[in-house]
């Protein structure tokens, strides 16, 4: 390798390594710091060190670069949404700081922190990749720790269900992705984006089934239907920190993925994974409200409704142009404040009673008035209703289908988003409307949890109204 | 002068302080507070309008200034909402008015409304009309204008309904609502095919170049108009609306159920004005359609002798002062009306029209604070209840008086000077509406001093089980301030700042039409004098020489029955029944059945999410390799 190039790596790889010393140095601290001062810090110093990376590594710049011949790709883009991920990631811990640091978990705290650090190293790679061994390390590295995480819960046997149930579909689809990568090394000679752009002709079966293999990958990842049936099953089993951070992070690297690798890779033959994707939308959609408004346990209710989330964003990615990407990468955010804010929710009830099923939220108003509203903004900004963010990213991600000329798809992900009003209101039905005569005793979260939850509150109010940030992402957009 | 966003910001912090906190905050606080935050605005408000109207002229004129503007929705690569301040001449002049009777209505609330419940909700809304009001006239483009509009329209709505326990209230408040919405209906679709056309909201820009509207719009005609008239007559709906214009002026007499120092602030000065501000500040556009403004200036004149004569024979003092601000504001759409934009001489009636707005707004203000003042003593909206009040209430009735000379157009009171440079607009144009305008206000000069003979002088009625008094100073200030506005304000070089061009114009009176007006207006006086100086018998008897058009008028000419009478009779009957059927079985019917159909699906599908991971990798599988086999079958 050059040399010479060292310095570059340190200057364009900077979120990677800073994120891979900051978990190194979690580690040390883990292993040799004495364990009251541990219990005291620990939490605190991982929540530092993140916002630390953040703040000198993810702040996007101007311009774009490449590393290692074209492997690894860094665009603003690409640091604005390693950069949403972390705002992700530290609302999670800020949410799981009670759980971590009970009793039960303690022991095992820094493996929580360090596992989650790992994949979200993966991630990062996932997103900057320009080659398909990139992608794909990046891809374990995102999903096997996360095997281990939604296995967290020693005490629990559904815990250790939903983390062998990961494990052995993640393994299935990494699989069926290294098939289609190898697939594709065979018609085209290379695995660099770039090339294969040029190179592939598009037409032959070999190409297509390529294509759908490394579709299925990323699919099972984006919980696509038909290789959704994991989510469910892991989403109720694993600890709630966990089940958020797949919902949302783990997605919306994913997701930004996708769009990348479908632009960059595929771009000459749009209409075949236009067609693929379309169908994959509408039944992402449907089947994920059909299910979702069947569920009484929360969790799994809000795995069905992120399946259906998972589709709204890939309209982003059919509509192929700058536009989409912004409207994507916005929706990702608004996506991540929603979607935490319910599981904020979610995780201070269970922390303190265990209970997750929505017939024990009946008269929540009640007695915690606080998180009802809260949980109630959530629902109302992931149904899209206005003013509150999730109207607008539903606005702008449909306009970007529109103007592409995918009429019929928009109409039907608007019937759907009917569908799911329905089933999020009775969320809020249940915590306002029903009668209850023994509702949930008041739950008084940490100081944390109420931080994490009052910036998600800020960011469904404020998002939206505040046009700078879309302006601001549609400007980074501009020649993808 | 980006600073100018405080005199939007402060409100709206006082309107989220005010209201959030609400009954956590003592009255007295709440009062002090809200008037401090409108102290402030006032101030900046006059610093900015002495900074603009001290900077240099740039060829004759003050160049329009947008001191913000942020891009905050774009639809379009050409067509985005933006949210910002433009400053020319005449929304800086609104912003001087808007803040000045304001703050007078702030400082007279702490002592109208001291002691009512919700007294710090009413600062509230206060707050948020004013923010919304001020925001309206400093928009750099129509959406904003539109938005805004709304929002005045919201807080006119809380204001009105603010004693909501009354029932008047509450239905006077849902009237004017729903009217004011009804208009804006029209409004709305102006600005879609006004914006469809031009390809902007922007006022700079579609002020800048008229012309491109007739020129895009060239081909597109619709009933014989071309797109542009048709576009700018809905435009003018709005506005005809929001300023009660006939036949459009129903909500604004039941409006008077709220609380009066809102009547003197929204039903009078500010709100009321809007859509002739909104004529002005398109005029550029309505010039090159001259057919809508000869039917403006129609509209105009038809408005303001019907207020007029309905005025005459009203015994409700507040909606007396009602039908006087349609009047009035019919007055300003007529000098809009006839106005040109080709030379400063044909556009003499705009700048008439501004200076109306501005004196007007100034001695109705105090017109309606007056007779807070009085109903406040006298615990009753009707004539009957009054007489003899001069002795009792020297402040109140001295500035009443001013109000009543400066409206009839009596030198040297303010009106005097703008209603003089409309006649004298209306006449150049046509002579037909100079002498319809002319007897209009004469009838305004004998309505007004029927008014005021019959609170002041007349007979006293039985005051014994309670001596009216002068009200407190927190109220008495504010009529003095606005009684030495209405004298001096005639005297302002109006013409210097505000013109149709830009360019400066010396006020010069035309004498035929002034000595022509005083003299009809000494005649209303003189008649309202001999009729109603002292109790008698003369008034009864007119009234019964011609009883239809006494009746009538009373009645306000049964305009309220026949919109009853199409409401009822001939829209919900013939039209509303119907659809409200087809909405419930055909429409209700069919999402049913979507809903039936989606929890019976739902239901037979369950069996997919089985729990098997067995299961799943085949589905997973299965589904991979079908898609795959499908996309080679099309492809």
């Amino acid at each position: 390798m050059d040399l010479s190039q060292y310095p570059l790596i340190w200057e364009y790889m900077q979120p990677e390594l800073l994120l891979l010393a900051a978990t190194v140095l979690l580690f040390f601290i883990d292993l040799f710091a004495p364990s009251r001062f541990l219990d005291k810090w620990f939490s605190a110093i991982a929540c530092v060190l993140l916002v630390a990376v953040t703040a000198i590594s993810c702040i996007p710049g101007t311009e774009s670069h490449t590393l290692f011949g074209g492997m690894f790709v860094t665009t603003p883009m690409t640091t604005m949404v390693k950069m949403i991920l972390n705002i992700g990631t530290l609302l999670i811990l800020l949410q799981a700081h009670e759980w971590i640091n009970s009793e039960a978990c303690k022991i095992r705290r820094g493996e929580f922190y360090e596992l989650l650090f790992f994949t979200l190293f993966g991630m990062y790679l996932m997103i900057s990749s320009g080659h398909f061994l990139i992608f794909f390390i990046g891809l374990e590295t995102a999903s096997l720790p996360i095997a281990a995480l939604v296995a967290f819960n020693k005490q629990g046997g559904e815990s250790y269900e939903s983390g062998a149930k990961y494990l052995f579909t993640a393994v299935f689809s990494s699989a069926l992705f290294l098939m289609g990568i190898s697939f594709m090394y065979a018609i085209s000679g290379t695995l660099y984006f770039d090339d294969i752009a040029t190179v592939a002709s598009a037409n032959t079966a070999l190409f297509i089934v390529a294509l759908t293999f490394i579709i299925s990958g990323i699919g099972f990842k984006l919980s696509l239907v038909p290789f959704h049936l994991w989510t469910a099953d892991v989403y109720q089993g694993g600890p709630t920190a966990v089940t958020s951070y797949l919902s949302v992070i783990s997605k919306g690297a994913a997701a930004f993925a996708f769009l990348w690798v479908l632009f960059k890779t595929f771009s000459p033959s749009p209409e075949i994974w236009q067609g693929i994707l379309y169908a994959l939308i509408v039944l992402t959609i449907t089947l994920g409200n059909l299910f979702a408004i069947r569920q009484k346990n929360l969790k799994r209710f809000l795995a069905f409704s992120s399946i259906s989330q998972a589709g709204y964003i890939m309209l982003g990615i059919m509509a192929g142009s700058a536009q989409g990407m912004t409207a994507l990468v916005y929706y990702v955010l608004v996506y991540i404040f929603s979607n935490l804010a319910a599981f904020g929710v979610i995780a201070a009830i269970e922390n303190k009673t265990g209970k997750v099923s929505m017939d024990d939220y009946d008269g929540l108003y009640r007695t915690n008035p606080k998180l009802s509203l809260t949980m109630m903004l959530a629902m109302f900004s992931l149904a899209g209703i206005p003013p509150f963010a999730g109207f607008f990213s539903k606005f702008f991600i449909f306009t970007s289908a529109v103007h592409a000329g995918y009429y019929i798809l928009v109409l039907i992900a608007l019937l759907n988003t009917i569908i799911s009003l329905y089933y999020y209101l009775l969320v809020v039905k249940a915590m306002f409307i029903n009668p209850n005569d023994n509702p949930i005793a008041a739950v008084k979260s940490d100081t944390s949890a109420r931080i994490g939850l009052v910036i998600c509150v800020a960011g469904i109010l404020l998002l939206g109204i505040v046009s700078a940030v879309y302006g601001y992402l549609s400007g980074m957009s501009f020649g993808m | 002068m980006e600073y100018t966003v405080i005199i939007l910001l402060l409100p709206m912090a006082m309107f989220l302080l005010l209201g959030l906190l609400d009954s956590k905050l003592s009255p007295r606080m709440a009062g002090i507070l809200g008037t401090l935050g409108m102290i402030v605005c006032t101030a900046v408000a006059y610093t900015t309008a002495y900074q603009y109207f001290t900077q240099p002229r740039i060829d004759g004129e003050f160049p329009p200034v947008t001191a913000i503007n942020i891009e905050w929705l774009r639809f379009t690569d050409f067509l985005h909402i933006d949210l910002g301040i433009y400053l020319d001449p005449i929304s800086v002049m609104m912003l001087v008015v808007i803040t000045t009777v304001s703050l007078m209505v702030h400082i007279y609330s702490l002592g109208y409304m001291h002691g009512e419940i919700g007294f710090q909700r009413y600062y509230a809304f206060l707050s948020l009309f004013s923010m919304s009001m001020l925001g309206l006239v400093v928009a750099t483009n129509i959406f904003q204008m539109y938005i805004f509009w709304e929002l005045v329209g919201v807080s006119s709505y809380l204001l009105i309904g603010f004693y909501y326990t009354k029932p008047e209230a509450v239905s006077a408040s849902k009237k004017a609502f729903i009217v004011t919405r009804f208009a804006d209906l029209g409004f709305l679709i102006g600005i879609l095919i006004l914006s469809f056309y031009t390809k902007t909201f922007d006022f700079a820009t579609l002020t800048a170049a008229p012309g491109t509207i007739i020129t895009e719009t060239a081909g597109a005609s619709f009933l014989g108009c071309s797109v542009a008239a048709w576009a700018l007559a809905l435009i003018f709906m709005g506005g005809a609306g929001k300023s009660a214009m006939f036949p459009l002026h129903i909500w604004l007499p039941d409006a008077m159920e709220g609380p009066t120092p809102v009547s003197a602030l929204i039903h009078a000065a500010t709100m009321v004005v809007a859509g002739v501000y909104l004529v002005a500040r398109l005029f550029p556009l309505f010039c090159v359609t001259p057919e809508v403004l000869d039917f403006i200036t129609v509209v105009g004149a038809v408005t303001a002798l019907y207020a007029a004569i309905v005025a005459c024979v009203q015994s409700d003092i507040k909606r007396v002062l009602a039908f006087s601000t349609i009047s009035q504001i019919a007055f300003m759409m007529v000098a809009l009306g006839v106005a040109r934009d080709t030379d400063l001489h044909a556009g003499l009636g705009y700048m008439a029209s501004m200076f109306h707005l501005f004196t007007h707004a100034m001695f109705k203000a105090l017109l309606f604070l007056g007779a807070g003042a009085i109903i406040h003593a006298v615990h009753s909206n009707e004539m009957t209840a009054m007489g003899g009040l001069r002795k009792y209430m020297p402040i109140t009735h001295i500035t009443f008086l001013i109000a009543c000379l400066a409206i009839a157009g009596i030198p040297p009171f303010s009106g005097f000077f703008s209603k003089d440079e409309i006649l004298t607009a209306v006449m150049n144009k046509s002579l037909f509406w100079g002498i319809w305008m002319t007897v209009v206000a004469g009838l305004t000069a004998f309505y007004m001093f029927r008014l005021y003979y019959r609170i002041f002088w007349w007979n006293k009625p039985d005051y014994s089980h309670h001596t009216p008094h002068e009200a407190p100073l927190t109220m008495t200030i504010p009529l003095i301030i606005l009684a030495a506005i209405t004298c001096v304000a005639g005297f302002i070089p109006f013409g210097e700042f505000v013109s149709v061009n830009g360019q400066p114009y010396h006020i010069h009176l035309d004498p035929t039409v002034a000595t022509t007006s005083i003299i009809i207006a000494l005649i209303g006086i003189s008649l309202a004098t001999w009729l109603f100086l002292k109790e008698n018998k003369k008034p009864g008897a007119m009234a019964d020489s011609m009883r239809t058009l006494y009746t009538a008028a009373y009645h306000r000419f049964y305009i309220d029955e026949i919109y009853q009478f199409v409401t009822h009779k001939i829209i919900f009957a013939l039209i509303c029944r119907p659809i409200a059927w087809f909405d419930r079985h055909i429409i209700d019917g069919t999402m049913n059945m979507l809903a039936n159909v989606t929890q019976g699906v739902s239901a037979r599908i369950k069996g997919l999410q089985s729990g098997y991971i067995q299961s799943y990798a085949w589905i997973f599988l299965a589904g991979a390799l079908v898609i795959a086999i499908i996309t080679m079958c099309c492809f």
